[in-house]
């Protein structure tokens, strides 16, 4: 008599707990847009403003690193109607078909874009996945006052009298590019051989090195922790705001140029909400608003021409053409690279 | 027999929270990107084993430095009266009402070569006396970036989870048995080799688990203390889920093998563990 009981009362605790859990999840509705973007990387009066004109609700969530966004939405377990990549992840994410097309009926206000960005990059040849949001080129941050000279190379982040005051990116794409870089290679290589060298010379760096550190460049530069620290040279604009000791060059070897742009993630349950707010964004005023928030530049000459002086004219936020033209855009790596990338840049971690 | 329906919904959940990742794991570590059973990610395993001697120094060394500090303040806290007992236990769990990863980042600040610890011995003359005395050219001590700062940080968010479970038997133990023991004869060195200890070993066990386990694991400490400069298994089990390659293959491969070497610290700590007890009774 008891356990047929049990088994249906277990049944449906279990049954309960399912319809719990998946209520959370999914709940399909008008009237919401789920956007996800690297954090502290927007305006969020914009979105206030966005909500209030369209009456669209904005779920905004945000995530860490291409990386992470990738392994989200590989695992599906998340429903973002609109997401920020990077250039190469957007290579990556079009490639393995995980993008919709963008409906550019729906983004009349693309044609606030300057042209350059709207086709003809690699990454998305033909601009029908993606409307790029900012750019920018990573920099050289030096401390002026623990460094006797002017920084112009990248070898400057393997001088044994600055030992010990050198901060390196802990991101095995950014680290091993400079390496890479100052070797005279792409940093889109394939070639196990160069990439290995690359290694090596990160090796023969990590004694100098003070840390890996990603965002905590911002506390240690600011603090003079440090001495030298590669970072994205619109960063630097913020942290010489505060520390007015720094300064940032652009590397002779040429550097990394990249462009963050608008995706819709495929099977985006909100897609025309999603085409409806990228177009927001792409309002002159409002890209003008978020740059001037997170100082990059953004695509659009009309946008650069509301901005401040300070930042408008500043080379650290407007890479001069003679420097992106140094500059690569990173690609998306084979699988076996990608793959060779984690092994090496555990080989130096466990170095 | 009724009592046990209260269990059933701990029984659900227990079944969805721990048994369905762990059979996914499981599978998830047999299986390669396209599907088919392996034992490839096993077999890569073996390339990282520096990575995991690391981990397992840098955890046994934070579990004997918390049993070193934990038991003695256990035991003295035992011993006090009800009055000291609350504010110890409010002065140890009020910092873990904070999230532990900001905790870390004080840890950071203080920690730093400019931070409050060497700007408070600069301000001291600490580094001038020092420099005086030695002939160096010191101007702060290094601390931050090193592996010493992680089993520093590991020791610190972990120490708690040490203390507790040693205080919760030690507190149990009945005087009377001490008193027993002080009646015929034995002195305080002697009532607490024979008698005490062996009677908190059952909490010293759960402590030690209770570090250990977190610490071998631990990814964030080794980064925001260690500077990135030492791998952990946390750190790369993270890499294979956020890294550049995105191979949750190869990562349940070594969360599974760590889960089993732990298994068997445990399994045989526990087995020496019992063999003290039965010393004790017999």
């Amino acid at each position: 008599m008891r356990k047929p009981f049990r088994t249906l009362f277990l049944f449906l605790t279990l049954a309960l707990t399912c319809a719990v859990l998946t209520g959370c999840g999914s709940g399909s509705s008008n009237g919401e847009v789920n956007v996800a973007n690297w954090g502290d990387y927007i305006d969020e009066d914009t979105i206030d403003a966005f909500e209030e004109e369209t009456g669209i609700k904005v779920n905004y969530s945000t995530y860490s690193d291409n990386e992470s966004l990738y392994s989200t939405l590989k695992n599906g377990s998340t429903d973002y109607d609109v997401i920020v990549p990077s250039d190469y992840m957007i290579a990556r994410l079009i490639e393995e078909d995980m993008l919709e097309e963008i409906d550019f009926d729906n983004v009349p206000n693309a044609a606030n874009l300057d042209g350059e960005f709207l086709s003809g990059l690699d990454y998305d040849p033909e601009g029908t996945y993606s409307v790029p949001y900012l750019w920018g080129v990573v920099g050289l941050i030096y401390n002026t006052t623990m460094l006797d000279y002017t920084p112009t190379s990248w070898d400057v982040l393997w001088d044994e009298s600055l030992s010990g005051q050198i901060l390196m990116f802990d991101n095995s794409r950014d680290a091993i590019g400079i390496a890479l870089k100052l070797l005279g290679y792409s940093y889109n290589t394939t070639s196990e051989d160069e990439i290995t060298q690359a290694v090596d010379k990160l090796i023969e760096q990590k004694p100098l090195v003070q840390a890996y550190v990603m965002d905590q460049i911002f506390d240690k530069m600011e603090a003079g922790e440090a001495a030298v620290a590669p970072y994205y040279a619109g960063d630097a604009v913020v942290m010489m705001r505060e520390n007015p000791d720094l300064a940032c060059i652009y590397p002779e070897e040429g550097s990394n140029y990249y462009i963050d742009a608008w995706c819709i993630p495929k099977g985006a349950a909100n897609k025309e909400n999603a085409e409806i707010f990228i177009n927001y964004m792409c309002q002159t005023e409002v890209m003008a608003a978020n740059a001037t928030y997170c100082t990059y530049a953004p695509p659009s000459s009309a946008a650069r021409e509301l901005l401040g002086d300070d930042l408008a004219d500043n080379e650290l936020v407007y890479a001069p053409n003679e420097v992106r033209e140094l500059c690569e855009i990173y690609t998306n790596l084979p699988q076996t690279v990608l793959d060779l990338y984690d092994q090496q840049w555990i080989r130096l971690k466990a170095a | 027999m009724k009592k046990k329906y209260l269990a059933i919904p701990y029984v659900v959940w227990m079944a969805i929270f721990v048994i369905v990742p762990l059979c996914l794991v499981v599978g998830y570590s047999l299986v390669n990107p396209e599907g088919q059973l392996t034992l490839e990610n096993f077999k890569a395993l073996t390339q990282y084993w520096t990575v995991f001697a690391t981990s397992f120094r840098l955890a046994i060394i934070a579990t004997a430095v918390c049993l070193l500090i934990g038991y003695p303040i256990a035991y003295w806290i035992s011993r006090e009266g009800p009055g000291v007992k609350r504010i110890a236990m409010i002065a140890m769990m009020l910092p873990m009402w904070m999230n532990f990863l900001l905790r870390t980042y004080a840890w950071m600040s203080l920690l730093e070569n400019t931070g409050i610890i060497n700007t408070l011995l600069a301000n001291l003359g600490v580094f001038k006396l020092i420099n005086a005395v030695f002939g160096t050219e010191l101007t702060y001590f290094p601390m931050i970036n090193t592996p010493g700062a992680v089993v520093l940080g590991m020791v610190y968010n972990y120490l708690p989870f040490m203390i507790l479970p040693i205080y919760t038997v030690i507190d149990k133990i009945d005087t009377r048995v001490i008193e027993a023991a002080e009646d015929l004869g034995a002195n305080g060195v002697q009532v607490f080799r024979k008698i005490i200890f062996p009677l908190s070993l059952p909490g010293v066990l759960s402590g030690i688990t209770m570090v250990f386990i977190p610490s071998v694991s631990t990814f964030a400490i080794s980064k925001l203390l260690g500077g990135g400069m030492t791998l952990l298994l946390g750190d790369l089990i993270e890499m294979q889920f956020y890294g550049n390659a995105y191979n949750p293959y190869l990562g349940s491969a070594i969360s599974l093998v760590m889960m089993v070497i732990v298994l068997i610290c445990m399994a045989v700590m526990n087995h020496f563990g019992e063999g003290e007890e039965g010393a004790v009774y017999f």
